[in-house]
This record gives structure tokens, sequence and C-alpha cells, in this order.
């Protein structure tokens, strides 16, 4: 894998620190008038998630991470593992609980969501923006109530239970945004 | 319909009301001076040697032509110091400059290769009659309230509970360690001064100036770089910084006079450039002849002009102080 000096450090950059991958968050070049030049720098822990801050020397170099994001279709769960695969190539990854702990609710079979590869092994899943997923459990719906106004929680087919309007009913078919975990809208036919 | 050159970043990254307060930084700067009897000098950016300093890159260029048929290499310089102390061993009085520097590889949010330094000699003031001076500048400019003083010793004391002088660069690794700095750092145990940049930077500065501005003074022998060394205990370098809200602004020496103190400090610095590998660069000796004929006792400081106006407008970064910083040029 390749090395970076701290001259080419920038958000984004993927680089192995601790013998995790991480990902630059922020990089702030410092340097009395007189003195030794250093990079103070912000991470995220691709694995943990955690932000760390750390200082290099100017010029020194640290090794590279071999992350890649890469669209996949989610196809299934044994049990154990989530399986994915890239719909031209069909080569497929398998992701264990950690990977996908934060995007478990929202997965469902066929959904593309971007996997995030370290050296070949999914690292994290980012599901799409938006899914559409139908209510499996809810409160009985008010009908003819479309004002929106108040709400009740409705348990969708992948577990997550989102803030429905009260005249969402069990079987409907509804748009959520996966980032806020809020209900956008009924989904069409 | 989408022409490429539309997508070129063509405008200032400063707005047009900051590169005003600009302007009207420099004409009171100038105004300040004139009232005082200082003399606006000009030196050249372009010299054949250049500051030795292992922690100064300074840019290199090549001139060919009359004079230099087989090409002369020029060195853009990092600040106007050599120059301006031939112009007052030559019997100028006090002088004033404001122009254009260039340090190799500096750049970021207070940072960036090609800058303006305001730079000026007082022959007869020591460091407290030119802080004194500094001050008022600033006052006149900022409108900033009476500036407090510490030395170096008590700045570290105070924001990172270690004596400077007395500690050992193991003994400010440890403290490094503690405060959870350092743990990639590629420091040797034996790079003292390293280990306090990293404290300094890290620690102290933050905090320095953030009520009023701050000047830190008497800095550790082995950072003088051109200002006299007051014997003592312990000893220190006749030296101050200006901080405001954390932003060193300013660096001031009582200048070194002794020619030969000096060659001896230049070749210092040649030898550790040898030994970390960096690019040697030549000794000024134009400037050693001139204080071997004789330097005026004086004090001098350089203050960045950036940063200043940075500060006078609220900004957080030297981009929002100047038209086109680096990456727009």
């Amino acid at each position: 894998m390749a090395t970076y000096s701290t001259n080419e450090f920038k958000s984004g950059l993927k680089i192995m620190m601790d013998g995790d991958p991480c990902a630059i968050l922020e990089n702030e070049f410092v340097k009395p008038g007189k003195g030794q030049a250093f990079n103070r720098v912000k991470f995220r822990n691709l694995k943990t998630g955690r932000v760390i801050e750390r200082t290099f020397k100017s010029g020194d170099t640290v090794e590279g991470a071999d992350v890649v994001d890469v669209e996949m279709q989610y196809l299934y769960n044994d049990g154990q593992h989530w399986h994915f695969m890239v719909p031209e190539t069909f080569e497929q990854v398998a992701a264990d609980k950690s990977a996908v702990e934060d995007a478990i609710k929202w997965l469902k079979e066929q959904d593309v969501c971007v996997v995030t590869l370290w050296n070949g092994v999914p690292l994290s899943i980012m599901p799409p923006n938006t899914v559409t997923l139908k209510v499996v459990d809810t409160d009985p719906g008010l009908r003819g109530d479309t004002s929106g106004g108040g709400g009740k929680p409705a348990t969708l087919e992948t577990g997550a239970v989102v803030r429905v309007p009260l005249f969402v009913e069990i079987g409907d078919v509804l748009k959520v945004n996966t980032r806020t975990g809020e209900y956008l809208s009924r989904a069409k036919g | 319909m989408d022409n490429p050159s539309s997508r070129i970043e063509w405008r200032p990254t400063a707005t047009i009301e900051n590169l005003r307060l600009r302007g009207r930084v420099l004409a009171s700067i100038r105004a300040f001076f004139a009232e005082r009897g200082v003399l606006e000098v000009e030196t050249p950016v372009l010299s054949t040697a250049t500051a030795t300093d292992p922690h100064l890159d300074s840019l290199v260029t090549r001139y060919t032509g009359p004079g230099a048929a087989a090409g002369l290499t020029l060195y853009l310089q990092t600040s106007p110091e050599f120059a301006m102390k031939r112009l007052l061993a030559a019997g100028s009085g006090p002088i004033y400059q404001l122009g254009k520097a260039f340090r190799n590889g500096e750049a970021g949010r207070r940072h960036n290769p090609e800058f303006t330094l305001l730079e000026w000699y007082r022959p007869g003031f020591d460091l407290r009659a030119l802080m004194d001076e500094v001050e008022a500048l600033i006052a006149s400019l900022l409108g900033t309230p009476a500036a407090e003083r510490l030395s170096y010793a008590e700045a570290f004391i105070r924001h990172a509970g270690i004596d400077p002088h007395a500690a050992t660069a193991v003994e400010l690794k440890r403290l490094a360690a503690l405060k959870k700095l350092g743990e990639s750092l590629d420091l040797s145990d034996e790079d003292k001064d390293g280990w306090l940049d990293l404290l300094l930077t890290h620690l102290v500065e933050p905090h320095l100036g953030k009520e009023r501005p701050v000047f830190i003074f008497d800095y550790p022998p082995s950072q003088a770089a051109l200002a006299r060394i007051r014997p003592g205990n312990p000893s220190v370098a006749e030296r101050f910084e200006l901080y405001i809200d954390g932003i060193e602004l300013a660096n001031g020496y009582h200048e070194l006079g002794d020619a030969r103190e000096q060659r001896c400090r230049f070749e210092a610095d040649r030898e550790r450039r040898r030994i970390a590998g960096l690019p040697g660069t030549p000794i000024d000796e134009r400037l050693l002849a001139a204080l071997e004929h004789g330097l005026p006792d004086c004090s001098g400081v350089a203050l960045g002009i950036d940063r200043l106006v940075m500060i006078a407008a609220q900004a957080q970064t030297l981009n929002e102080a100047m038209a086109f910083p680096l990456l727009c040029v």
C-alpha cells in the first residue's frame, strides 16, 4: 500500500493508525515562527467509529489504508453473516454483525447499499438514503385523518420502528429517510 | 452554455470589504512610522544567501542574463532581516519595511508560502522599549487593551505545568504522553526544542492573548535565532513574541551584533541541516561583513500583516485576509 506524507493529508484520506484503518477528518498545519512544524490531525477510526487526534512532524509519512466504497446489493442474512453482491460482476462478500450493526434495521433484500471494504473485507454498510418498507405492525389507522398531526409508532418489515401519521395502516408501504429515521410518505402502488 | 472557464475560480478569497480594511491597515502603519520618524526602506526579495535556520525552507530561483551568463542561484528571502541590518550598519537610523517574504512548505489556516511582513529596527531600543512600541502600534490598529508580559518560563508553568529551562527532553516527552500528545510523533529523546515546540503549540499557545495581547519573552538560548543571549541562571535569549487570541503575530530580538558569534550560529545551523539531510544554504557574508563594521545596538521585530488583517477582520483564516492565497495563484 502507498504511503502518504503530511503534505498529502486532506479530509477523506484513508490511512492506517495503530493497526486500524482511519479516515482523516481535519488536518491543521501548525508551526511556531522559529521552530518545528507539525500537522495536527483528527481521524475517524473506521472500525470503531471513534474520533482520535494525533500530531505528526510535518513531512513525516504514514501508511495508506486499502479502503474503498463499493455499491453492492444486499442478498440475504444466513443467521451469522450478511451477504452482499456487486450486481455487474456477481462478486460477493459476507459482512459480520459489527459491520452491519448501524444499517441492520434498514436492510431489505435487493436494495443497493454502499459497502466500505478494507482489504476486501466489509467494514461498514451505508443503506440507501431512502428505503421503501412495509408496515408490519401499528395501532389501527384513523381512516380519513390525513392531517398528519399527532403520530404513532409503526414497526416496519426490517424491524425498524418509525413515527408515522395516524392514517398509516398495517400493510402500507412507506418511504423512510434512513439518515434521520423519519417517515417521508406512503409509497405509490 | 457550459463554458469551462466559468468553472475556474478567479475571484479573490477575501471580501472586497476585507481588502479595503487591509488597505487602511497598511496606510495606518505608514502614518504611524512617519509620525515617529522611522524611514521606510525597500530591500531585495532575491538574494544569493538566505536564512540558515533548519526550520526555514527558502524557495529558490535562478537568474540568467547580463552579469550572470552561467546563471545565478537566488533565494527568495524568508524575511528582510539580513539586508535591513546592512542598512543599519551603514547608518540608516530607524527603518521599517512592508514587503513580501517567502517560506517553502508552509501553508494552512494561518500560513501562506508568500506573505506580507512588517519589519522594523530601532537603534538604541532595548526589548522593553520595542515591546512598548509594538503595543502602541497594535492598539492603534486593533483597539486592543494593555498587553500582558509573561516570560516563556511563566507561560509554560501556567499552561503546561513545567519549567521549560530545567526540564529535560525526556521529561517534556513524558508530559506530552500524559497529555496524549506525541503518540505518533517521530521526535528524538535529544530534541528538546522539538518537544518544547510541541507543548508550546498544543498546550500553551491556544491560551495566549485571549483577553488581551500578551508578550512572551526570555526564550531558551537554543531558540535565540538572531537574538542576543543574556547570561544568567538560566541564560535566556533576548527575544519576544506577541500573541493575540492564540495567534503568533510578531517576533522581536535584541539584535545580535557580534559577527563572530553570528558566524558560529550560522555554522551550527548548517551542521544541523547537514545532519537532518536538508539542503545546504550559503552564509550571508555581506551581513557578516556589515556586523564586522558595526551594527548599532538595536532591537528589531517582524509582524505578520496577513494575520494582523485576519484578526482585525475577525476572520478565522488567512484566505479571508489576502486576495489570492496559494491555491488561487
